[in-house]
C-alpha cells in the first residue's frame, strides 16, 4: 500500500498544528500505537515550531518510509532560514539561541528512533527523522 | 478559539480544548488572569484532557500560568494530562516543575480545597 507523501508548509503558529494534526493521521494510518502517534505528533509540534521561531517560513513532509521488514514514518523538517552555526552544541540539552526554550531537538531525538541534521549557515536546515513500528 | 471558563464558587475552571494555537495559548494565559483578578478566585483548575499535544510552548504557557496565578496569591493545579502525552513531555524534557498536577477535575478540587483548608 502506498501512502504517497504529505507537504505541509509553516508560515505560522495555526501550521504547526495542521502539521502535527496530519502526522498523527498518517501515523494512525500506517497503523502505529496511540502511544507512538502521541510522541510523533509532539515531534512534528516541536520540528514545525522551529522553523516559525527561527526560519519564520518552511516545509514540513511526512512519509512511511521501509526499512528492511519494518516500516515507519519519516518526517522531514526543512527550511532556508539562518541555519545553525554549531550543530554538535544545538543538540546538547538546554541550549537555545532564541534564549527560550531551548530543548526542540534534542527533544525531538528522544522522541523519535532516528535523528539527522544537516545544516549550512545562510542556506537553511533540514532534520530527518523517523519512526519505526515495534 | 474560545476556551470555556467556568467559575464555581472560589475557583475558576478552564477547560482546553485539543487544537489551541499559540496564539490561543497566550491569550489564555492573560484572560485567565484577568478573570481571576475579576472574580477574586482563590484556585484556578485547568483541564487539559482534550489536549493531544503539550509542546514545550503549551507546557511554558502552563507553568507561567501558575507562577502568575500564584504570584496573585491563588493557586493553580493542571488536570487531565493523559498518559501518553505525559511520557512524550518527559522525554522532551518538560516536567512542570513546581506546577500542582492532579488526575482530574475532581482530584483537582480535592487539592484546592485541601489548600483553602489550610489557609482558614
Amino acid at each position: 500500500m502506498s501512502y504517497g507523501e504529505i507537504q505541509v508548509a509553516i508560515n505560522s503558529d495555526q501550521d504547526i498544528i495542521l502539521a502535527r494534526q496530519r502526522g498523527r493521521a498518517l501515523a494512525t494510518q500506517l497503523g502505529f500505537a496511540h502511544c507512538d502517534t502521541t510522541l510523533i505528533a509532539t515531534a512534528i509540534s516541536e520540528l514545525a515550531r522551529n522553523i516559525v521561531s527561527y526560519a519564520r517560513s518552511g516545509e514540513i513532509t511526512l512519509k512511511a518510509v521501509n526499512g528492511g521488514n519494518r516500516q515507519g514514518l519519516a518526517i522531514i523538517a526543512s527550511d532556508r532560514g539562518p541555519g545553525i552555526p554549531d550543530v554538535p552544541q544545538a543538540l546538547r540539552d538546554g541550549f537555545s539561541t532564541s534564549g527560550s526554550l531551548g530543548m526542540g531537538l534534542p527533544g525531538v531525538r528522544r522522541l523519535m528512533d532516528e535523528f539527522e541534521i544537516t545544516s549550512q549557515p545562510g542556506q537553511g536546515t533540514t532534520v530527518v527523522t523517523k519512526k519505526w513500528k515495534h | 478559539m474560545e476556551v470555556p471558563i467556568l467559575k464555581q464558587r472560589d475557583v475558576l475552571i478552564a477547560t482546553f480544548q485539543a487544537a489551541l494555537s499559540d496564539a490561543d495559548l497566550s491569550q489564555l494565559r492573560s484572560g485567565l488572569l484577568q478573570q481571576v483578578i475579576r472574580f477574586r478566585s482563590r484556585g484556578v483548575i485547568v483541564d487539559v484532557t482534550a489536549m493531544d499535544v503539550l509542546d514545550s510552548f503549551a507546557s511554558r504557557t502552563l507553568r507561567e500560568i501558575a507562577h502568575m496565578i500564584r504570584l496573585r496569591g491563588a493557586e493553580t493545579v493542571i488536570v487531565g494530562i493523559q498518559p501518553e502525552v505525559a511520557f512524550a513531555m518527559v522525554q522532551l524534557g518538560l516536567t512542570l516543575q513546581g506546577v500542582a498536577t492532579a488526575l482530574d477535575l475532581e482530584e483537582g478540587l480535592a487539592y484546592l480545597n485541601q489548600k483553602f483548608e489550610k489557609v482558614q
